[in-house]
């Protein structure tokens, strides 16, 4: 089996931090890693790769140059190779513009059976990248994919998940499907990985390499447009109550009686 | 299918609309938020219609609740092959109907079934997609839409345009809008959309749906949510939460943290990557407060935090802020509270 998967370098946003005297936010010094949800997605790649002898793990990256460590990371972890689209023509793309710059890309490296993406990246938490790949790729899709059941016969056995429960679905290859947390627990990169990661070149792809139509790539394609942004106006704060645990329960209940509330 | 969106005529697009998602034949309930904004949006815009885009099978209840919600155009698609949601058939039917009918604006709930065909109709039909939102407003000069919501794990709220596609689209929230008021006896018109979409059209098959939990839909709708985290120590810790939360009528929510942990099923994670919730009464049991927590519940009418620290981070959104050990505070509020 041929399986991609697609990946973004993140700026881990569990550490970035609001400056309060500018309200700006704070990015140095915040790491980039693999978001969250493509870990999952690469680990379900690897997974089907390690039953199915004869399988192959392309990862597809669109970033800047230095996404390239995060895709010698997706190597160590196991992936046979890696793509990284590069271009300043790229940059600036909303969802729709980065679909059509990853889906040529893909339509470039041609034949698959599986594309597995994260369900959203921790940066922008869309969800929308994978599902217009999927539309641009004409190949149907499962998102919130929690965890895969069967894989065999070109088809795909996959659970999803919903808000209130589950639903199993079967889909044909090739197919996209989106990673969600609860899909697997992702490895760790292993020292031959490392040391092999290293040794291996990691292709970069521009527009011209993708022959992407310059109408459907980049911020001057995009049709959303960030208009501003800005931090959010934090709640006023409150009272502190103070007592013993028996004396401030009764004086909060107190409160909410007054106000209303109970 | 004729090519819309970009280069052509803005003001042939008119209308608000409003995807009714159902399941099951039950209406999600952030379709009345929806519509509850998409009345507000469409008076800002003046003289259009408010309408809602029905697929499924049996719609007639639902027609007649979307209408007293104040829809009034309801779109509807009637077919066995749109029963249960699938990506293929319902991206196809409601894209048609996009065509067919050119709204100026399309909202969708961001639930997992919005999320995921929201956007391949916005790369079918060539236009924006503004997902998650938390806010909507129309810009009184352009008459655009203004579509704000979080980024970056929620430490930045950006608003965004759509400026030459129609027509506009945007997932939104549940929780966060205000329902519509339903007006009992309340119609309007019913306009069946033209279906072409056949059986070879969906390439997927639902072996099964299976509902586990209620969790989702009370802990938007609930009126009280006792929330866990960190501070619980351990999972056992929900035991005294839902002990608490029956007690008072409310529902049990949790932080990342502690769904992370694997102490409870995410289901019940209020936040960022969780839901959004807007309770009359917030009670956070031993939950610092991480940015992402705050983002998904820092609206609620009154919000109670129980902590150790005194510098937590919650308590710069709570109301009342009790500092101390949760497993003593709890059993006397659950004392008093009556």
């Amino acid at each position: 089996m041929k399986i991609l998967v697609c990946a973004k370098q993140v700026p881990n946003t569990n550490e970035v931090k609001i400056n309060p005297e500018t309200g700006t936010l704070i990015r140095d010094g915040v790491e980039s890693i693999l978001n969250p949800d493509d870990d999952n997605a690469l680990e379900a790649a690897l997974q089907l790769k390690d039953a199915n002898e004869g399988s192959t793990v392309t990862v597809v990256s669109m970033g800047p140059p230095q996404a390239k460590d995060m895709l010698i990371e997706c190597l160590a972890k196991g992936a046979d190779d890696a793509i990284l689209l590069s271009s300043r023509a790229f940059g600036g793309a909303d969802t729709w513009a980065t679909s059509n710059t990853i889906a040529a890309a893909i339509r470039k490296i041609g034949d698959y059976d599986i594309i597995f993406a994260g369900r959203q990246a921790i940066d922008g938490d869309t969800a929308q990248v994978g599902p217009q790949i999927a539309e641009r790729l004409n190949l149907p899709q499962v998102t919130y994919v929690e965890e895969v059941l069967k894989c065999e016969d070109k088809k795909v056995t996959v659970k999803r998940q919903l808000e209130d429960g589950y639903e199993i679905i079967e889909i044909p290859m090739p197919c996209l499907l989106t990673a969600v947390k609860e899909l697997n627990t992702p490895r760790y990169m292993s020292v031959k990985g490392i040391y092999e990661a290293y040794e291996k070149e990691i292709t970069v792809w521009d527009e011209k390499d993708i022959e992407a139509d310059p109408n459907q790539i980049g911020i001057k394609s995009s049709p959303t447009r960030v208009f501003r942004s800005f931090t959010p106006a934090p709640k006023g704060k409150g009272v502190m109550i103070e007592g013993t645990p028996k004396e401030a329960a009764a004086k909060v209940v107190d409160e909410l009686k007054k106000k209303h509330f109970l | 299918m004729a090519e819309i969106g970009k280069g052509t005529d803005l003001s042939a697009y008119k209308n608000v609309w409003v995807f009714a998602e159902q399941r099951g034949g039950v209406i999600t309930p952030v379709v009345f938020e929806l519509l509850g904004k998409g009345r507000e949006l469409a008076s800002d815009i003046g003289d259009v219609k408010l309408c809602a885009l029905l697929l499924g099978e049996d719609l007639e209840d639902m027609t007649k609740q979307l209408f007293e919600a104040g829809a009034d155009i309801v779109y509807t698609a009637n077919s066995s092959l749109l029963k249960d949601y699938n990506a293929d058939g319902y991206t196809k039917v409601v894209s048609d109907a996009i065509g067919e009918f050119k709204p100026e604006i399309v909202m969708y709930g961001a639930t997992h079934i919005g999320r995921d065909l929201a956007p391949r109709i916005a790369a079918r039909v060539n236009t924006g997609l503004t997902a998650d939102c938390t806010k909507l407003d129309i810009d009184p000069e352009t008459k655009g839409i203004l579509q704000t919501r979080p980024a970056f794990g929620g430490n930045l709220m950006a608003t965004i345009k759509c400026p030459n596609h129609r027509p506009q689209m945007s997932t939104v929230r549940p929780g966060v809008m205000d329902k519509a008021e339903v007006v009992p006896g309340r119609t309007g018109e019913v306009i069946p959309v033209t279906l072409t979409l056949t059986e070879s059209d969906i390439r997927t098959k639902i072996i099964e749906i299976v509902k586990t939990a209620k969790d989702m839909v009370s802990l938007t709708d609930a009126e009280i949510i006792v929330s866990g985290g960190a501070g619980l120590g351990d999972a056992s810790g929900f035991e005294l939460i839902q002990k608490f939360a029956d007690q008072i009528g409310g529902v049990v929510g949790a932080s990342r943290a502690a769904v992370d942990s694997g102490w409870i099923d995410h289901s019940h994670q209020v936040g960022q990557t969780g839901t959004t919730v807007k309770p009359k009464i917030y009670i956070a049991c031993g939950i610092s407060g991480a940015i992402q927590h705050l983002a998904g519940m820092q609206t609620s009418d009154l919000i109670i935090a129980i902590n150790k620290s005194p510098i937590a981070p919650i308590f710069e959104v709570a109301d009342y802020g009790i500092v101390g050990d949760l497993y003593q505070v709890i059993p006397e509020l659950m004392e008093v509270w009556g």
